[in-house]
Parts: structure tokens; sequence; C-alpha cells
């Protein structure tokens, strides 16, 4: 036996005039199952008891006959055992099952309202049941004609067995019902109170029960017994809203549960839908989206006031509100957040790289991000490193003499300890003596130092960088770029001459340089005093510093430096070679390179060894010259030509290449 | 998380009826389909099986038109309740932005209860949606039927609701507890728009 609740036995049913008829009939059937009515078919509005009797049947059934087989689903249970066994294959020991049942219960039959499949399966059970002598009993709200689409034939064998139904209680059976159950329950009324329910026009037991619920949960909590008026009052029908009964009053079916373990539905007539659900619910949903929807306007005004609090520009979330939230505010505010965090990146990577760039209005604004990206990367290019000296120039390289001593020692202090006092280093010296050499080497000296930014270029080099920055809109970058550097060293800069603005940037740089305390060192072809198109502001800062001259190289420099020259090309160097050439006149170690430059290339040619004799050749233009008298006039080198004129000796070429190959190289 | 299409200026929000089979998802629909006004609602869906169950889903689009100017419509949709069905239960699980419950309150399908709650559980797991975050209500259906059978709400709400969401009693059959059910879930799907970023 499956799924009999233990409560629902005949005893425990009120029979009245109203459901007589049926419970007899459901007696009949318990005592004899399969003898008469078959199939019985008991029809009662929700409430009324139906499934109480069906129950009732299969209890009374098994009390007669222990070994009675009996089956008790409702229809959507039937459907859905069905519905598992096919699907597993098992139809027909589901068939089975029922074939061994002696009596099957079955609640709920109106859901065969468009089951056809199911419907069949119900007749060919009811032909089984039948056939075999064995009962079956049905139940439903309405009679089998009003199920819809209800099989002609399963119309029929219903109609071949008893069709009854239960009738609403009258007033008497809901009495008799009532009493049933206070005593079931050990309460006691007032006299009067159980009648003053039964008056009332509930014509569902289950609601009648719901009503006796309410009235035993309140005389529970009340000090006095209910009486009648209380009670008429308690459960009139204009009385409190269904859904929410008295405050205090629990409305569980036991009175001890204080949640409401039985719905609206089970709770009395007043329960019923309102009469227009769809309307509640929709001024509902209303409300709730009219909030949500205000409370994005809000978080966007929230978001423009923190934000424009914070100095940066919100025209994106302005436009957000003057559009009616036309994007996803909540995207929209967050994509605006991250545009700021974004910025406010970029503004402390410029910040440590520029100070002037802290707080640009350009890092303000989340709407232009590239301009934003842009002032940072103008920032980073600015403390890209300047031109730094040239690695191959060393002060070591450099050859100490008399002349030269000054400022060889003056760039040495200025390495070791430099002080304000050689600050600015200015090397005055021609073309040619060094000046670029003692300058590169004092920045390569400088870069030694830890952390040592050296900015060391031409006058002609600064001044292109300038024209470049004001072309590019960039003069920042370049000041940053140069603001930047512990050494500034600047050769030749005489050629700023005339070019106001460089002498202006430099003015500042000076200034900003010295300020801190910045090494800086200059060369100059010309003589401060005799420097013409400079301002003398500029000037006269220059002089601020040490200023040493550089003289053109003496006999000793001139030894050291053609000694090392050929040393470093032939790996030896003839003592007489380096004598003569550095007992040379020149007015500069360029020009002395020159002539051992010339003699090593006349040596190539020939394919020997350079020498003194070889120097003279090249140089002076003899091959061999007799020993000059010693009472002989002295010559400077320069001799006369044989058709008038003067020629130098030194720019005469003396390897003249055959005819055919200077005609073949002027046809080409 | 309800789709907004602020260019349109559309709200669509998915609802997912879940539960055992013959719970009364299916009479949900059904009773909210007859109490929508014809001009509201879009044609409901159910593709049920030969023997009547459902096999895929139900399907059930309300219009509730404009407001505060967002057009904005409800899908409701079931999920077929048979244990073997799971893949088509997770398909229209996809996307949800709540999910209304819906328990057979008798006591003899408490363990069905049980099981098709950990199933939707597992299934929202599968999908990488965070349980505790979906919104989600409970109906105790059948609470109509003899006390003797069913179990009541406080009984059901210790054996399901652990999350303590709201719970509703029903007798959809008779449209008790229907509409509310779906207040309760609206209410808080409408709510997670603004808790958060809509598109998050």
């Amino acid at each position: 036996m499956t799924g009999l609740s233990p409560q629902l036995r005949f005893d425990g049913f009120v029979v009245g005039g109203a459901n007589r008829l049926a419970a007899t009939a459901a007696r009949a059937v318990a005592e004899s199952p399969g003898a008469g009515y078959n199939p019985l078919f008991i029809y009662a509005k929700p409430g009324l008891g139906k499934t109480h009797l069906l129950m009732a049947i299969g209890h009374a059934a098994r009390a007669i006959d222990p070994a009675l087989v009996v089956e008790y689903m409702t229809l959507d249970d039937f459907v859905e055992a069905y519905h598992t066994a096919v699907g597993a294959g098992q139809g027909e020991t589901y068939r089975r099952r029922f074939v061994e049942a002696g009596l099957v219960l079955l609640d709920d039959v109106q859901f065969l309202t468009q089951r056809r499949e199911t419907q069949a399966e119900l007749i060919r059970l009811i032909d089984q049941m039948q056939s075999a002598g064995r009962q079956i009993v049905l139940t439903s709200d309405r009679p089998p004609s009003e199920i819809e689409a209800l099989d002609e034939r399963l119309l029929r064998r219903v109609g071949g067995g008893l069709v009854i139904d239960i009738a609403a209680p009258d007033y008497e059976t809901r009495v008799a019902i009532l009493r049933r159950k206070a005593e079931e329950r050990g309460v006691v009324f007032a006299s009067g109170v159980l009648e003053a329910i039964g008056a009332l026009a509930i014509d569902n037991v289950r609601e009648l029960l719901g009503a006796l619920n309410r009235l035993v949960a309140f005389q529970a909590v009340s000090d006095a017994p209910l009486d009648a008026a209380q009670a008429r009052l308690l459960l009139g029908v204009r009385g409190p809203a269904p859904d929410a009964p008295p405050m205090g009053l629990p409305a569980g079916g036991d009175g001890a549960t204080p949640a409401l373990a039985v719905p609206a539905a089970a709770r009395g007539p007043q329960s019923e839908p309102a009469a227009d659900e769809f309307g509640a619910f929709l001024s509902e949903v209303a409300d709730t989206l009219t909030r949500q929807v205000e409370q994005w306007r809000r978080r966007t005004e929230e978001a423009i006031l923190r934000w424009e609090g914070e100095g940066f520009r919100v025209d994106r979330l302005r436009a957000l509100l003057a559009h009616e939230l036309d994007s996803d505010p909540g995207a929209a505010i967050a994509g605006y957040e991250r545009d700021v965090e974004r910025l406010r990146e970029l503004e402390r990577e410029a910040r440590g790289l520029s100070e002037d760039l802290a707080g640009s209005a350009v890092f303000r604004n989340p709407d232009d991000l590239t301009a934003a990206e842009a002032a940072l990367a103008g920032a980073r290019e600015g403390t890209a490193p300047p031109p730094a000296p040239e690695a191959l120039w060393s002060l070591d390289d450099l050859v100490e003499s008399e002349g030269n001593r000054l400022a060889l020692r003056s760039a040495r202090h200025v390495v070791e300890s430099p002080t304000a006092e050689t600050n600015p280093l200015v090397v005055i010296g021609g073309a040619g003596v060094g000046k670029t050499h003692l300058l590169h080497g004092l920045g390569n000296a400088l870069l030694t130092r830890p952390g040592a930014v050296v900015a060391c270029q031409g006058a002609q080099d600064f001044v292109a960088e300038l024209i470049e920055a004001i072309e590019r809109d960039r003069v920042g970058v370049f000041r940053n770029r140069y603001r930047r550097v512990t050494a500034f060293l600047l050769d030749d800069v005489q050629l700023i001459a005339g070019k106001e603005r460089t002498q202006e940037e430099l003015f500042l740089l000076f200034n900003h340089l010295h300020e801190r305390g910045v090494q800086m060192a200059f060369t100059s072809s010309v003589p401060l005093k005799a420097m013409s198109g400079v301002e003398p502001r500029l000037i006269s800062r220059l002089k601020g510093g040490l200023l040493v001259e550089l003289p053109p190289p003496e006999r000793v420099v001139c030894h050291a430096v053609t000694d090392r020259l050929l040393t470093a090309r032939f790996g030896k160097a003839d003592p007489e070679l380096v004598s003569y050439l550095a007992g040379r006149p020149v007015e500069s170690v360029r020009a002395l390179q020159g002539l051992v430059q010339r003699v090593v290339a006349a040596a190539d040619g020939h394919h020997v060894e350079p020498t003194a004799a070889l120097a003279r050749e090249v140089i002076e233009g003899v091959t061999s010259r007799p020993a000059r008298p010693a009472d002989a006039p002295r010559s400077s080198g320069v001799v006369a030509g044989t058709s008038g004129g003067s020629r130098s000796r030194e720019k005469m070429v003396w390897d003249w290449p055959d005819a055919p190959e200077r005609i073949a190289e002027e046809w080409r | 998380m309800p789709l907004v299409n602020f260019t349109t200026r559309e709200i669509t929000c998915k609802i997912v009826y879940y539960g055992p089979g013959r719970s009364g998802k299916t009479t949900n629909l059904q009773y909210i389909y007859g109490r929508v006004p014809e001009g509201r609602r879009g044609r409901m869906v159910s593709l049920a099986t030969q023997s009547d169950r459902t096999l895929f889903f139900d399907f059930l689009p309300i219009d509730l038109g404009s407001i505060s100017g967002f057009s904005t419509r409800f899908q409701l949709y079931t999920v077929p309740g048979q244990v073997y069905y799971n893949a088509t239960r997770k398909l229209v699980l996809q996307g949800a932005d709540g999910v209304v419950f819906v328990a057979d309150s008798q006591a003899r399908r408490y363990d069905d209860n049980l099981e098709s709650l950990q199933n939707l559980q597992e299934n929202l797991l599968a999908q990488g949606v965070d349980v505790r975050a979906l919104p989600l209500v409970y109906q105790y259906n059948k609470q109509d039927l003899p006390r003797d059978l069913i179990l009541s709400h406080v009984e059901l709400d210790d054996a399901l609701n652990f999350r303590s969401v709201k719970s509703f009693g029903a007798d959809c059959l008779h449209g008790h507890g229907v509409f509310e059910t779906l207040k309760g879930i609206s209410e808080l799907v409408l709510k997670r728009l603004a808790a958060g970023s809509p598109a998050a």
C-alpha cells in the first residue's frame, strides 16, 4: 500500500447530507472491492473531502483484507511513473504493477485534459481492472463530462460505474465537522462559537478547518475564552485582509506554529487572489525599477560631484545625465574612473620626470588620455640621456707641457675636487690645439662618478637641437633634458654668437645648473673679450669661473704626439723621423697629424718604411738636398716656380698618375 | 545580470522556474498567462512530451511597457523537472537573472525537492554562477492540500531554505501565491540593476 495518509480514515470523515451518498458508496467499495461500483468516480470542489474519502477506502479495504494490494496515487504520479518506466524501457513492468493491485485509487484525474497518451493508458488500466474483478476509484474536481478533451471511450467506461459528487456541507454538517475537529484537538469553545463559524458561508471543509485553526490559535493566546461575537469579528468576511491576520495571531494549523504554515489559499474565503493581479504586479515592478533608475542617476551625480571636486573634467558624466542615461551608467562611471586612475598614474610618473608637469591641466581631462600620454612621452624624452662625451678621448692621453699645464691641471682638479671657483671652466685656444679633446676627456672623467649624467657636445649641435625643439613645440622637453645633468660641457661656445634664442636658453640653463652646483665647462676659439654677438650677461657668467688658455702645441707635445701616431701605425717610431716631424712649425696638433698622415701615405705608396728623408721629400719637395751652406740664407720652404709666381712645396702633388689613367679618369 | 540595453532603452529579465517534476512550474506560468492582458503577453511556448510532461521548457514573454523610459520585458521559463532532462535544464538556466524554486509541499516529495535543489546548485556552479549572488526565491506549492499530506511553510523553509531567502506558500492551480512569488523574484532581480555595474 502506498501513499495513504494514516489520518484520513472513515472514522474521521464527518458524514452529512451533502456527502452521505459518496460516503456510503465509498464504504461499499472498501468492503467489497470490484464487486459493485467499478469504477467509482467521486467528484467535488476542492476542500470537500475527495482525497479523504479516497484514502479512507484504501485503509478500510486493507483493514478487511490485509493481503490486498492497494495503490494510491495522484494522476501526476501516475503519469510520472509511467513516463519514467517508458523512458527506462520498463513500460510492461509498470503495467504489471497495476495488474497485481486489488484496489487502485487515482486522485485528481481532472488533469487528464489534453493528455491523450495518459487517457489511453488509463482506459487500458480500467479494462484490466474490471476484467480481473479488481476495483478502481477515481476522484476529480469536476464531473467526467466537464474534463476537457476527455476521450469518449474513457467517458463511457467511467459512466459505466458510479459517478457521484460531494456537495458543500450544510450548516449542520459544518457544525458537526467543527465539533469533531475541536474535540480531536482537545479545545473547548464557549457555547455558540462553533455554531457561529458554521453559520458563515464557508462551503469548503478545508477553509472551514482553517477558520477553526484561527479561533483555536486566538483562544490559546487569549486570557478569556472566545465568545461568538468575537469569533464572528475574527472571521468576518469583511474583516482583516486574508494575507494579513491580526497582529500576534498565529496562523498555523496547530496554533503553535508562528508562521504561515497554511497559505492564503487554505485560510479562508477572503483569500481569493486579487482581481487585477497583473496590474498590482506591474505597479510594484514599476516602483522598483523607477527606484533603480533613480539610483543610477544618483550614482552619476555623485560621481560628478566627486571628480569635479578633485579637479577633473566631468563632461563625459554630464553628457550621460543630459542624454537620460543613454549608455550603461555603471559601465560609464567605471570607465571614467579607470581613465582618471590612468591620468593619475601618468601624472605621477610625469611629476617624477619634471616638476613643471605636476598639476598640468592635461592630466585632468579623462576624455583626452592621448594628450596626457603625449605629455608624459615628452617628459620621458626630456629625461633621455643628453649627448655624452666621445669615449675615445681621455685626459690621460693629453701630453702635458708648460703651455697647457694650467688647462690640464684645472681639468683634473675639476674632476677630483670641483669648487665654485672652477665652475665654469672655460678653455680658450685656437683651432686644433686640443680643446675638444680636453673637454671630452674631462667629460669622460666626470662620467666615472656614480649617477653622473654628463652632457658634452658642440655648440652647433646644441643650437640645432633647440631649433628642432622649437619646431616641435617641445622646448620644455629640451630644457628638462639638460636640467637634470650632473655636468654640462659645451664645445666652441663662440658659435652661439648671433643666436639670441640659444643664448637665452643657455643663460637660463647656466643659472639653473650653477644654482645646483652642477659643473660646467666651455671651450672657445675666440677669447671672451673678443667675442662679439654674445650677450654680455652670458659672457660675464663665463668669466665668473676659471679661464685657461690652451696654446699651440709645443715641441714636446708634438714629439709625443708624433711618436704615438707612428708607434700606433708601425709598432715603432724612427727617432730621426719623430724629431723631424715634431720640429715642423705647426699651429695645432691637428696640423701635425696631417703631416704625419702625409708621410705615412707616401711610405705606403712606395712600400717603404717612413724615414726622415722621405718626410723631407714629402714635405719639402726635395729628393736630396745639398747641405745648406752655413752662410746661405734661410728659406721658408716656398720656392719660386719657373713660370713665375710662387707655390708651396707642401701643396704639390708628387706622384701624378700615368697619362692614360688620367685620360680615362677624365672621360668617366 | 538583467540585460539592460541603454541604446535601445530596453531591460530584459530572464526568470527561470526550477523544481522537481510535477511541482507546478508550468502551472505557475499558465496562471500568469491567464492574468496578463493579451496585449502584454507573447505566445506561451510549451514543449511537452507525448506523455504530457514538459520536455524542453515553457517560455512566456511578458511586456511590462515603458517604465522610467525603459521598455521592460520579462521572460519566464520553466525547466523540465524530470531527472534525466538535465541537459535541457542547464540550457534553460544559462543567463538566468533569477530563479524561482518551486517545491512540492507534499511530504512524500521531500526527497525530490532536495534532489532538485542540489541539481540547481550543481548546474549553476557548472556555469560559473555564484549561487549566493543569484536572486532566488522559494515557492512551496500545493499548500492547499490536506495538512496531513504536506509539510508546512516553516518545515519546508527548514528543509530547503537554508539561505533564508524569500519564500512563498502557494496554490498555483487557483493562483494563490503565484504573483506574490513573481513579485518577490522581480524585486530581487531589478534591485541588482543598481546594486553594481549593470554591465558587469
